[in-house]
């Protein structure tokens, strides 16, 4: 089939594949945070962006409250808009195509469209990514939870270090220059000295802030931070 | 049930921010302030969660096993492993360190 012999939807096929793999992460790490199968399924599901949904979990596995929850999942969830956009530009999708497109919007679709300098090329790289990713990582979300439900005490299995390790991945790809990897720092220092003043969930909204601060008067590149490496970095277009 | 509907009210900021992007003028784009903030937010809450994760329980600062995991992490990252790799490692860390007693 003359789809799949295209370099960009073979790109999108190995991005969704280790990608949608590590969706079982997300699914065991939701249910031992306190959610119940089908609360981590339907934030895959419905809320549908990594960081985001790791970030809604990690609060809770915190002791935060729900409405920190959704705080830290709504502000990490703002560059989704600048992809947004990005992508509105350069595929143009119209009617409900443009529905669908949105939902699907996440770093690593925007990420391989955005690597692609054909319009074709960039619209099968988008879907194939986007689709397949959703596809993958609702099933491996599935998988995660009824495997974390199964494990007995999530701490003996290292669960916990499981969810740091998934947040240090998450942000390293980020880590490109200086300023980005100074905004860091300032945010872990400002969450470690807050953490004992404030309720749980509160020092993530407290980095925010000191992070929306210095993007507003910071003088960086514009994209700092935004599109990170995708897996597998070896999969670029030949 | 509350949390049923913390879920909910996430999914549909999250939709309604992926929306937007597709909604608002072209020259929206030219906004360089903002895109960075959205992309410092990004690192200052994944750096943010990365710290509690590894040192909060509760309200309170703690030296435990998930420093191992922390480490590890690092040391996978550092050697390229894909994702699930270092996920797996700092899981792996910290159940070794509690086999061997520590907290």
């Amino acid at each position: 089939m003359k789809f799949w012999r295209s370099p960009a939807a073979r790109t999108g096929a190995s991005v969704a594949i280790a990608t949608g793999l590590y969706g079982v992460s997300f699914g065991a790490l939701g249910v031992t945070s306190g959610l119940d199968v089908w609360q981590t399924m339907a934030l895959s599901l419905l809320l549908f962006s990594g960081g985001s949904q790791f970030a809604f979990i990690g609060v809770l596995a915190g002791g935060g409250s729900g409405g920190a929850a959704l705080g830290s999942a709504a502000l990490l969830g703002i560059r989704n808009a600048v992809y947004g956009m990005q992508l509105n530009a350069l595929l143009r999708p119209r009617g409900w195509l443009r529905l669908g497109a949105a939902h699907v919007t996440i770093d690593e679709s925007m990420a391989t469209a955005s690597a692609q300098t054909d319009p074709a090329e960039q619209k099968r790289a988008f879907w194939v990514t986007g689709i397949g990713i959703f596809l993958l990582w609702n099933v491996f979300t599935a998988l995660g939870a009824l495997l974390g439900n199964a494990i007995g005490d999530p701490k003996a299995w290292g669960l916990d270090g499981a969810a740091v390790a998934a947040f240090l991945a998450l942000l390293w790809p980020r880590l490109k220059s200086r300023e980005p990897e100074a905004i860091a720092v300032a945010c872990a220092v400002v969450t470690v000295i807050v953490v004992p003043f404030v309720p749980p969930g509160i020092p993530v909204l407290v980095a925010a802030v000191v992070a929306a601060v210095w993007g507003l008067f910071g003088v960086g590149r514009a994209d700092e931070g935004l599109e990170p490496d995708v897996e597998p970095h070896e999969a670029s277009p030949s | 049930m509350t949390t049923w509907l913390y879920i909910l009210a996430a999914a549909v900021v999250a939709y309604l921010t992926k929306l937007l992007g597709y909604l608002v003028p072209a020259k929206a784009l030219k906004n360089k302030r903002m895109t960075r903030v959205a992309g410092a937010l990004t690192i200052g809450l994944l750096a943010s969660l990365t710290v509690l994760n590894t040192f909060a329980s509760g309200q309170q600062v703690v030296f435990d096993s998930r420093i191992g995991s922390l480490v590890a992490a690092l040391i996978a990252l550092l050697l390229k492993a894909p994702f699930l790799v270092v996920v797996i490692v700092g899981a792996v860390a910290a159940a070794l360190l509690r086999l061997a007693g520590l907290p």
